[in-house]
């Protein structure tokens, strides 16, 4: 596994990075989910969380859960509250036009690659 | 560290769009202290289930933080309605939560197990129409 952060994995897999405070976090590996409290129990530190939830609560959950960043799947994007929130907290927020499978099918052939 | 620090929080259960703060602001302190960022996870997850439990179920309440020597305690109290069956609300995947609340991406029945997971002693007391006291522990190690 190679090591890629927020920035390199927008750069190779197409995704829009909407709000990156941090460019140059690493991700390490990845987690399916909108569940929030299933989130909140399985995802790992610095993982990219993948997610079609984009309500003012998934802004808590990454922080605290302290995943890598968000990525949006579906093209799903967060309203202006959300992201507003996001600025303030730092979190990395990205989207993915690709629904969740896929969108973990990408990053994962960037990563092996 | 031979004090103990104590951070005190208002839950409001009428604002669910907070909900997280006192979590978010644990977090902030402990990394302030130095603590190793596997115990500060454990803290906020477990304190962040209990808040958003109390924000759901609970119309709010509040959360004591006690840093200790060897171990965080955290304590939240609630005057909600209690919790009927703690053996039921412990199983993952029970959840009494609304469907309003399901679409918001909670009401999976993890909370509890989530807290019972990320804390080292998790002691519940509730009586039915009275409210709910959770105390936690994290050993610092």
């Amino acid at each position: 596994m190679i090591f890629i952060t927020v920035q390199n994995l927008c750069n190779n897999c197409g995704f829009e990075p909407l709000n990156i405070p941090f460019p140059n976090r690493e991700i390490k590996g990845g987690y399916c989910g909108d569940l929030l409290s299933w989130v909140m129990g399985r995802a790992g530190e610095d993982n990219a969380w993948i997610t079609i939830m984009s309500n003012i609560n998934v802004i808590a959950v990454a922080t605290l859960a302290d995943v890598s960043c968000v990525i949006f799947s579906e093209g799903t994007r967060p309203d202006d509250e959300v992201l507003s929130v996001a600025k303030e907290k730092e979190v990395n927020l990205i989207v993915s036009p690709l629904n969740t499978y896929d969108t973990a099918v990408k990053i994962s052939g960037y990563i092996n690659e | 560290m031979n004090d103990e620090l104590v951070f005190h929080f208002d839950v409001d259960g009428e604002d669910f769009t907070s909900a997280g703060q006192a979590s978010v602001m644990v977090k902030k302190n402990l990394r302030r202290l130095g603590l190793s960022p596997e115990i500060i996870r454990r803290v906020s997850i477990a304190m962040y289930e209990g808040e958003i439990n109390m924000v759901i179920h609970a119309g709010g309440g509040v959360a004591d933080v006690k840093v200790m020597e060897d171990r965080i305690e955290i304590v939240l109290t609630d005057h909600g309605p209690g919790i009927s069956n703690i053996d039921m609300a412990m199983q993952e995947g029970f959840s009494t939560a609304t469907d309003t609340i399901r679409t918001l991406g909670f009401g999976a029945g993890m909370g509890l197990p989530n807290m019972k997971r990320y804390s080292d002693t998790m002691d519940i007391k509730s009586t039915v129409g009275v409210g709910t006291t959770i105390t936690m522990t994290v050993n610092i190690q």
